[in-house]
């Protein structure tokens, strides 16, 4: 692609490549830090009796790392790129744009420096302490103004359908972030939640679970409406459906959260009616999966000489599994066997390495190339080679998270004719010793593919402007 | 109108509002405008003149 194309209109990339950068080297630093908890479990002395390196100080940060710092930026950078190309104008918001940046990386910083000092609010995918939320709403507020201000000054008449769904989500995460955040501070590191009991159980999954439904859905496939058809040159299968589909998830989610509370303290009809909300979420959840994936009809033959096409169609192949998987756990008698044990552990994982991170990961492939003025990347097999130690790494993760976690729920409610239980919990823990190694495996796969990416993603950086050509043999 | 009814109303409001969207987004009128907006992602591709972004190995690895 040749730079006057690229300048024609006086889109700002300059914070597309800053945050595309930080996506590939918080994917590693986000699954390499799993790597380590999951190892501990299996190597407890890996905590190297350190208390800024107990599984129970790292595990907030390496769902903080990956959720925010990898996901995140992933679709700042998407939302940035699309949001400028579909509406062929500049961001809005002059400095607002590099505060943003600088603003979300002073974020993640934090959390690095927090988390392990063990400073935390307890709340899950909610652990950081209230200085640093008001940051975060800062920032955010920033991003709406920024997205939101280039929707307006757009030179086209339709707004196209990634842009509702980024749309969507920045405006429910700043809703989700600011009501769940509400405490009253102590000092400046600690501070009690302003939400009584139940209530404040209630507000952290309805923050927690629509924390996956915005953020890692909505926004996601706000991504995925503009990467898949583009990168396979045909438009999406159906752009009535992608409105339909939008509206329904984005009424529909809201209602989900009490799932995560099942035969808990919170009154039996809200679980109810958050189990049947899930339920019903599986057709808006499935109608986007089938749009993204028969945006290929016709044309399937492209997945057999395109990784990145395939990043992006296996990871609706994933969202699809895990949107299926998770009404099924919804439902109370199958949230009986299944919750507490490794299987929720695996459901996550089959939504956040294959959805999330193989779309991103597809996305950032296509997107690195046009920023640093390529035509390709550095190397394609490297993509390729890629792409199957994410997949096999996944593979292995969520298959031995499935059996150690049915095993454990088994074990768990075993009881004997006198009423005692078969097993004591650590005859459990004991079960799932070799499956907690086949997932540590499955994690290191996955972070040997992050780290290609960066080798890859810094050479093609590194190439001269436009040097890489399509019709060179990949390196 | 005690909280039940109200909550009733909403949801049957709700659901209208739903077959609304329905049936402006599936109305005929409307198919060649969203297969333009479709479409309008591509619209940059046109001047390109080095092969598009398009990257596929060509040794079928």
């Amino acid at each position: 692609m040749s730079q006057s194309n690229l300048t024609e209109i006086d889109y700002n990339y300059n914070v597309v490549r800053q945050f595309t950068v930080m996506t590939v080297i918080w994917g590693i630093v986000g699954t390499l830090v799993g790597v380590l908890i999951a190892a501990q479990l299996i190597w407890p002395a890996l905590n190297f009796d350190t208390p800024w390196l107990t599984y129970s100080r790292l595990r907030p940060l390496h769902t903080n790392a990956v959720i925010f710092a990898f996901g995140t930026s992933a679709l700042f950078a998407t939302s940035y790129y699309v949001v400028q190309r579909t509406c062929k104008t500049a961001l809005f918001g002059g400095k607002l744009v590099a505060f943003t940046f600088w603003g979300w990386q002073a974020v993640i910083l934090s959390a690095v420096v927090t988390l392990p000092l063990g400073l935390t609010s307890s709340k899950e995918y909610a652990e950081l302490e209230w200085p640093i939320d008001i940051l975060i709403a800062v920032v955010w507020i920033s991003y709406a103004i920024v997205f939101f201000g280039t929707l307006l000054k757009r030179k086209t008449s339709h707004i196209y359908v990634a842009n509702w769904f980024f749309g969507g989500f920045i405006i429910t995460v700043a809703v989700l972030h600011i009501g769940n955040s509400m405490v009253i501070p102590l000092t400046l590191t600690k501070s009690y939640s302003l939400y009584p009991g139940a209530i404040d159980a209630m507000m952290q999954w309805w923050y927690g679970h629509n924390a996956v439904g915005f953020l890692l859905t909505a926004g996601f496939l706000g991504m995925m409406y503009y990467f898949v058809p583009k990168q396979a040159e045909r438009p999406v299968y159906s752009y009535r459906l992608s409105i339909v589909h939008f509206w329904a998830l984005v009424s529909l989610y809201i209602w989900a959260g009490p799932h995560h509370l099942h035969y808990t303290a919170l009154p039996d009809w809200t679980q109810s009616v958050g189990m049947v909300m899930s339920i019903v979420l599986f057709l808006p959840s499935w109608g986007g999966m089938i749009n993204g994936i028969m945006t290929l009809s016709g044309a399937w033959h492209k997945l057999r000489h395109d990784p990145i096409l395939r990043f992006l169609i296996v990871s609706l192949s994933f969202y699809g599994m895990s949107t299926f998987e998770g009404p099924m756990m919804a439902i109370k008698s199958v949230n009986a066997l299944s919750h507490y044990t490794d299987w929720t552990v695996g459901h996550v994982h089959s939504g956040a390495l294959g959805w999330v991170a193989m779309v991103s990961i597809g996305a950032m492939y296509h997107l690195i190339p046009v920023l640093f003025n390529q035509g390709r990347m550095y190397s394609i097999k490297l993509i390729n080679v890629h792409f199957w130690l994410h997949t096999t790494g996944i593979v292995l993760y969520i298959v031995a998270m499935w059996i150690s976690g049915v095993m454990q729920g088994l074990m768990w409610r075993a009881v004997n004719t006198d009423g005692t239980l078969t097993y004591s919990f650590v005859e459990s823990l004991q079960a799932s010793y070799p499956f907690y190694f086949i997932r540590f495996v499955g994690g290191v796969l996955v972070v040997t593919g992050f780290l290609l990416m960066a080798y890859n993603m810094f050479k093609t950086i590194g190439a001269k402007d436009g040097s890489l050509k399509q019709e060179a043999i990949a390196a | 109108m005690d909280y039940g009814t109200l909550r009733g109303i909403f949801t049957v409001l709700i659901f209208v509002l739903f077959i609304i969207i329905v049936l402006w987004a599936y109305n005929k009128n409307r198919k060649s405008s969203f297969d333009e907006a479709a479409n309008s992602i591509f619209d940059d591709d046109n001047n390109d003149n080095v092969n598009k972004d398009k990257q596929e190995t060509n040794n079928n690895v």
